[in-house]
């Protein structure tokens, strides 16, 4: 661009980076002297056919990017391959692109149609990287391209693509914002996105372009907070400063009730100190030591964030760290935030721009919480090789963390501090003195006294300031301090700092009366020296004249005239003026008497001692951790950080359901959330351990509906109901006892039945992604398994009621027969598996016993009658084809009339749907008497996911809300085909494409009639004949697209097996790996 | 997010820039000399400086400026980090991250900054997923390269970045299957001048180079897990287990990475293992003074003190120094007044010292300070700590690796005062 030629000469020498590397001649490297023989040059190149010249061209090109020339006029030559084979070439044709697509709209626009085919293309990269090129030219032309690119690919399948788009969306945006509301609709699909490579870079866009929009938070805030662990470290940090601002709107504050906490603070505080793990629930236990006294309970939610962030403290990011920091420093109650001390210090080891920004972080909080730093004094202590700013800084925290108690061990280091040989600190230094001398009276003396003993150091900016700082000090207690005053008067002769002259001299005409000999003495000199001094040494002389003759008129005042009429003459305005303004207050003359009268009021007033104070002070305003805290000056785009409310706003917003039922799912979705925590905590060593999260919360709530429609005495089957929680939750947390108890009894109210709809609808909140990744499979899982398991119940609970009375009562007694999960360790979300682990155990468990032989799919519940007002629902997946639809999954629905009144007008209405899923309603039913029971056949498309189809089912009265998610295995329909067909087609289907496990079978089923019987039953395979007797192969098709499944079971001798799935979908094949071997291994 | 990077070597001349929104004039590189001028020392040049319509976010590292150029609130830290992340990137893929090697690997240099951000935002930073996209250049590869024609670039598509391991490549084979392990303590202490402790503490870290073939599950547990007072950890690390169990369960990325790095609680003491005797003294009246320094070792459990080297900045009124040591080399720079001691291993029978006279400006009065002695040192085979491993288990995958761990004590910021 504006490079100078002299810089390229200069640089001519290595110019030419790739050359003497790719054995190009060197002479080329001349070229860049002269501009046209090297355009004519490169754009030869370019226009050949062979892709390694084109390469060295393109090459040539973005090293002269890279050094900010302007290489603009190849564009022509540069964009005629853009699609190009080679793929060096391609991508940096693209960065050549993006680069001057602005300046050569016209011609940017040829390339454009490369983009969109790229946009189709079947590989989810090359989508994401069109999505990426296309999204990031800044040509107005091609918004609505854009903006049609970008809502397509929210809804694609793939997360990466997806988030390209997130991506993708504040190009848009700062390209044109008129485009704004339509971006906010995809901002507001893809928040609802359930996979972390989402999440940050949503809320990214999110920030960028409608941070007001905190409504569209509500609904995706629990989510938020249970991925946050597993989203990588940039998008924590935003993730988390966006939740601070969203909490600092919704709940209340935890310090209102502060003096109140008070006198537990302390105890919290130190114990938290003591044992980390407990740290969470200290503040729970100071809690429940004061309900009586304490109306404040922390919103569920609101322990939520602060318990999901904290781990996030020993992230190796300081970034990350910092942003915790502050979510703590802003959010929680004051006995926790003390627990990032350790990790802010820690960061104190990092290089120095982060100490920098941490230290500044520091000072602040410092101020406000000064025990939390205090255990870490000696990690601020400064070293002679800080530079300086970091000196100054530690200073500015060392200064604010000093009291009464360890104010020795500061001042000692101060002292080494001073004789340093950095000037500039030992000022500061200097000021910290005084500060502190300030802030503790203890130590005023002794300050003082080392200031004073200062005063004869050599070096005159040490002097100088410590002038300055003795003077603020003095003026808080003239009275005592008269030889103070007179050692400085005698520093005049030698100090030529003006500042300290300056200081000097106010003083003494400040409190000439302390030394009255001297004064006069002083401006005797000063007046000889006046022309030769600084102008704010002038000030002050006049300033000790003019009290000097006030006071002592009759030694001074000539003196003093002669001091004004100097100063009438100066070259400077302002000590004319104030010469002028002096002789007219003072002297008395014939018409000015008023004022003059009043002089003395003027100058002598009692001027209130000056306050030394931090310049840290009420810089928390700002949120910590931000550029605008840093600067102490609000940056462009800052978010400011809203003050708590007064009222907390309704918490029911964050439920994922209808409102009606928010008291119970709230309770049922806390339950589930804290599990976790504590069970993992305490560690997952066994089974039963693990087992208590969140299945349990599902097969309880569960239970109840079962219980209640098998056996009708719903409040006994309750009460055990209840029992059964409070032992749980006096196992994982007793310290929550006390806000359990007043939860319960709202929770009693509560019909029964509506625990049932409110887990249905946890699990697809629970689960924490959508359909690809393998780590979304895992906990698709999670979701899946509970689900099935609670549909199958009724008929079980038929055939096999001692099997249910066990499992559903007794399960924490209940311990499975394998305890090791066969879990491949290898591709595991860090934090997820460790969750996961239990989970999928007990369930399973009990899959294969209620599986019915026949179909291999039970009935599930749709809709329980109570919930329903006597309307049941059930359905099951049939494994027929759906006559309207090859490509819909049929379902048959089976709708029972228990209540006495018929119903009419039973229809589905306005399905809310996941893209791509498409239902294919059943006919309306006119009315179902009281007693009778019918059965419809609907169709739904999952587009090959296994996410959930939400619809309503309306009567002429009633609206309900169900859901019907189907088992991987239903997505698919048996394909028959010959031994060879198979190993042809999985041989197209390798790589990637293929998944494969080992399992131990487990001896109840080697034998062959059971393995496929399982296998079946879990997906809806068709057998292929095999050769050898201990291969099982299997092959379908998914129902949407198509696309091939195959399976194949290689057992071997002694139990042990190996399960291959060879499908194009690889989710659909991760997945029914897992289904698989969890119906075969138990 | 960031806007724009410059790269500024230390002579003021801005040698690669990069964009990743509309171009940034790098006249705003001026607002950045300005600051420089004013600071007089590299390092004291202010992390953020904000501009009329900018903010300029620099790191300073390998004697490079690397300033990102951003246009609204960001926390800082964010940037800062992620610029560190650059410069160990670019570290990682040539060595060494020096102006030349940059200018060399331009084009490397520019796709990789290309794949690190979009629009500002990171994108991928895991030095795996990286490498599999753009390869490294290596001797080697050139050679091929020119003779082939191939290229840097990747040809496989970066499944690394649709994995829930993205630090981890797929597909990872070795012949030999390696994973070593250092734990390697400093020792950031403050000594004052009678010898006494002021403060002492002990950080720690946990290098490891892991070599090892397939997706294998890695299960590290210590004798004494209790001395670890504050961790943070790579996020391969599963923070749940180390939470319940104080195991460290991880799926390690290929290569070199740092597992961990931790504090050694402030209740154990600090063992110091090396003394300073030093008397040096100016005297008001000559311009000659004294100095002498001897260096010993103290609690070092049974191990020999290596790689001892002292350094001292002088005050400003010495010019010059006459010195004899009794083992190793010293150095004395009348220009920056630094004097620096190469030891070598200190001997415990026979102590080395460091004694002469200092020649002082005639006439100016004496330094009121003394310098202050900034020592490096290495003991092998010893955490000073006494962090101990107690075993590496794998799983998920069936060869046997070849394990090794490496203690080592280095000093860190060790400063005695005199």
């Amino acid at each position: 661009m504006s490079a100078a030629p002299a810089y390229s000469e200069d640089k001519g020498g290595s110019a030419g980076p790739g050359e003497p590397e790719y054995g190009h001649d060197p002479a080329s490297g001349g070229i860049f002297s002269s501009d046209y023989k090297r355009h004519d040059d490169l754009k030869e190149m370019l226009d050949t056919n062979k892709d390694s010249l084109k390469l060295e061209a393109m090459k040539r090109i973005v090293a002269m990017i890279a050094r900010g020339k302007n290489a603009s006029d190849l564009f022509p030559a540069v964009v005629k391959n853009v699609a190009c084979k080679n793929i060096e070439v391609k991508k940096l044709v693209y960065v050549y692109l993006v680069r001057y697509a602005e300046e050569q709209q016209d011609l940017a626009l040829l390339s454009i149609s490369t983009f969109q085919r790229g946009l189709k293309d079947p590989n989810q990269l090359i989508r994401a990287s069109a999505l990426r090129v296309l999204s990031s030219i800044r040509v107005p032309i091609i918004v609505p391209i854009m903006m049609l690119a970008i809502k397509e690919a929210a809804s694609d399948m793939s997360p990466y693509v997806r988030k390209t788009a997130a991506h993708a969306i504040p190009k848009l945006y700062s390209l044109d914002s008129d485009q704004k509301d339509q971006l906010i609709e995809v901002i507001e699909k893809l928040l609802a996105d359930k996979t972390t490579l989402v999440a940050g870079s949503v809320v990214m866009a999110f920030e960028e372009v409608c941070p007001e929009r905190i409504d569209l938070i509500h609904k995706n805030y629990r989510k938020l907070c249970n991925l946050l662990i597993d989203v990588e470290e940039w998008g924590q940090v935003v993730i988390i400063s966006m939740l601070t601002r969203y909490a600092r709107t919704q709940f209340l504050s935890p310090t209102q009730n502060e003096s109140l906490l008070e006198e537990n603070a302390e105890k919290a505080f130190y114990g938290s100190e003591e044992d980390e793990a407990k740290g969470a629930g200290s503040e729970e236990t100071a809690a429940a030591a004061l309900p009586a006294r304490k109306p404040y309970v922390m919103d569920p939610d609101h322990r939520l964030l602060l318990r999901n962030t904290k781990p996030l403290l020993q992230s190796r990011s300081a970034a990350v760290v910092m942003a915790v920091a502050q979510l703590y420093f802003h959010l929680a109650p004051k006995a926790e935030v003390g627990v990032i001390a350790k990790a802010l210090v820690r960061l104190l080891r990092s290089h120095s721009e982060v100490q920098y920004v941490v230290l500044q972080n520091v000072a602040t909080m410092s101020i406000k919480r000064r025990g939390m730093f205090e255990p870490y004094l000696k990690s601020f202590y400064i070293r002679s090789t800080d530079p300086t700013q970091i000196k100054i800084l530690k200073l500015e925290v060392l200064t604010n963390l000093a009291n009464e108690t360890n104010i020795p061990t500061v001042l000692r280091e101060f002292q080494t501090y001073i004789r340093s040989m950095d000037k500039d600190f030992v000022a500061a230094t200097i000021q910290a003195i005084g500060r502190c001398a300030t802030n503790i009276g203890r130590v005023r003396d002794t300050c003082l006294n080392g200031l004073v003993q200062l005063l004869s150091n050599r070096d005159e900016l040490v002097v100088a300031e410590s002038v300055v700082v003795i003077k603020k000090l003095l003026q808080m207690q003239p009275a005592q301090h008269g030889e103070i005053i007179k050692h400085l008067a005698k520093l005049t002769d030698n100090i030529q700092v003006p500042m300290a002259r300056a200081s000097i001299l106010w003083l003494i005409g400040e409190y000439c009366e302390h030394v009255p000999r001297i004064a006069p003495d002083v401006l005797r000199k000063m007046a000889k020296s006046f022309t030769a001094e600084e102008d704010i040494v002038k000030l002050q002389v006049i300033n000790l004249a003019a009290k000097l003759y006030l006071t002592n008129s009759k030694q001074t005042k000539l003196l003093t005239q002669y001091v004004l009429s100097l100063a009438k003459y100066d070259q400077n305005y302002d000590i004319r003026d104030r010469a002028r303004f002096t002789r007219q207050l003072i002297v008395p003359s014939e018409q000015g008497g008023a004022l003059s009268r009043h002089a003395k009021k003027l100058f002598l007033a009692p001027k209130p001692a000056p306050v030394l104070e931090s310049s840290f002070k009420d810089r928390d305003h700002f949120q910590l951790g931000s550029l605008s805290h840093l600067l102490n000056a609000k940056a462009t785009g800052y978010q400011e950080l809203p003050d708590w409310p007064e009222e907390a706003p309704d918490p029911s917003v964050r439920n994922v359901e209808v409102p009606e039922w928010t008291k119970c799912s709230n309770r049922e979705k806390r339950k589930e959330k804290e599990k976790p925590f504590y069970s993992d905590s305490e560690g997952e060593s066994g089974p039963t351990e693990s087992a208590d999260s969140d299945p349990e919360s599902e097969s309880e709530s569960d239970s109840k509906s079962s219980s209640e429609s098998g056996s009708g005495e719903s409040s006994s089957e309750s009460d055990n109901e209840d029992q059964d929680e409070d032992e749980e939750k006096g196992r994982g947390s007793e310290s929550e006892q006390s806000e359990e108890d007043d939860k319960r009894k709202t929770k009693k109210k509560v019909p029964e039945g509506k625990g049932e709809a409110s887990s249905s609808d946890e699990g697809s909140d629970s689960s924490s992604s959508s359909s690809e990744s393998e780590m979304t499979s895992e906990s698709e899982e999670e979701q899946l398994e509970p689900a099935s398991w609670r549909r199958k119940t009724p008929p079980s609970s038929k055939s096999a009621p001692a099997t249910k009375e066990i499992s559903l009562l007794d399960l924490e007694d209940f311990t499975p027969p394998s305890v090791q999960p066969v879990s491949p360790p290898a591709i595991v979300s860090t934090s997820l598996a460790a969750d996961l682990e239990g989970l999928t155990l007990t369930d399973s468990t009990l899959v294969p016993s209620l599986l019915s032989p026949v179909s291999g799919i039970g009935r599930q519940e749709l809709l329980h009658r109570v919930a329903g007002e006597g309307l049941a629902v059930d359905y099951t997946f049939s494994r027929q084809p759906f006559s309207g639809d090859p490509h819909m999954v049929s379902v048959h629905i089976h709708f029972s009339n228990s209540s006495d009144t018929p119903i009419k007008g039973l229809h589905v209405g306005t399905p809310k749907l996941p893209a791509g899923i498409s239902i294919q309603e059943f006919p309306e039913i006119e009315s179902l008497a009281p007693g009778e029971s019918a059965t419809a056949v609907m169709g739904i498309n999952f587009c090959d996911s296994t996410q959930a189809a939400n619809f309503q089912l309306c009567t002429q009265t009633r609206q309900f809300y169900v859901s019907i998610q189907p088992p991987v295995g239903e997505l698919m329909a048996p394909v028959f085909m010959s031994e060879n067909e198979f190993k042809k087609e999985q041989g197209k289907l390798m790589g990637m494409n293929e998944i494969t496990e080992k399992l131990m079978l487990p001896d109840t089923c080697r034998s062959d009639h059971i393995v496929v019987q399982k296998v079946t039953a879990t997906a809806n395979l068709g057998r292929v004949p095999c050769g050898t007797s201990d291969e099982y192969r299997f092959a379908g098709r998914t129902l949407t697209g198509g696309s091939l499944v195959l399976l194949t079971l290689d057992a071997r001798p002694a139990g042990a097996a190996q399960l291959t799935v060879n499908s194009e979908k690889m989710v659909i094949g991760t997945m029914l790996v897992k289904d698989v071997i969890q119906a075969l291994t138990q | 997010m960031i806007h724009s990077l410059f790269l500024i070597n230390s002579s003021g001349d801005i040698f690669l820039e990069k964009h990743w929104k509309s171009v940034v004039s790098r006249s705003v590189c001026d607002y950045f000399f300005e600051a420089q001028e004013r600071a007089t020392e590299a390092e004291n040049v202010p992390p953020v400086i904000p501009t009329p319509h900018h903010y300029l976010l620099s790191v300073y590292r390998h004697k490079i400026f690397f300033v990102a150029v951003i246009q609204t609130e960001v926390p800082p830290l964010f940037v800062i980090e992620f610029l560190h992340r650059v410069v160990d990137t670019f570290q990682d893929y040539f060595g060494v991250c020096s102006e030349p090697v940059i200018k060399d690997n331009v084009v490397v240099v520019y796709e990789v900054l290309e794949e690190m951000l979009d629009n500002g935002f990171p994108l991928a930073t895991e030095s795996n997923i990286l490498k599999e996209l753009i390869k490294p250049p290596t001797i080697l590869r050139t050679v091929v390269n020119t003779i082939t024609g191939s290229t840097n670039v990747g040809d496989q598509l970066p499944t690394g970045q649709l994995s829930v391991v993205p630090w981890r490549r797929t597909g990872v084979k070795y012949t030999n299957n390696e994973a070593y392990f250092d734990v390697i303590e400093e020792i950031d202490a403050i000594i004052d001048k009678s010898g006494s402790t002021i403060t002492a503490e002990i950080q720690g870290v946990i290098d490891s180079c892991v070599k090892l073939t397939g997706m294998p599950d890695l299960t590290l547990s210590f004798m004494n897990p209790r001395l670890l007072d504050d961790v943070s950890f790579h996020p391969c690390v599963r923070f749940k287990r180390w939470e319940s169990e104080r195991i460290l369960s991880f799926i390690p990325p290929d290569g070199n990475f740092r597992l961990l790095s931790y504090h050694v609680s402030a209740q154990n003491l600090v063992a110091i293992p090396v003394y300073v005797k030093h008397n040096i003294s100016f005297r008001d009246s000559s311009s000659l003074g004294r100095f002498e320094i001897t260096v010993g070792p103290k609690q070092t459990m049974g191990k020999t003190i290596e790689g001892v080297t002292v350094t001292s900045q002088m005050p400003k009124g010495v010019l010059n120094m006459s010195l004899t040591p009794s083992q190793g080399t010293h150095t004395f720079d009348p220009v920056t007044k630094m004097l620096s001691w190469d030891v070598g291993k200190i001997n415990p029978q026979k102590l080395p010292s460091l004694k002469g006279t200092m020649s002082l400006q005639a006439g100016a009065s004496k330094p009121d300070e003394n310098p202050t002695i900034n020592l490096q040192f290495k003991i092998q085979q010893l955490a000073i700590s006494g962090l101990k491993v107690n075993r590496l288990d794998m799983y998920g995958e069936k060869y046997k690796p070849f394990k090794g761990i490496k203690y080592m004590t280095k000093a860190g910021k060790f400063q005695v005062r005199t």
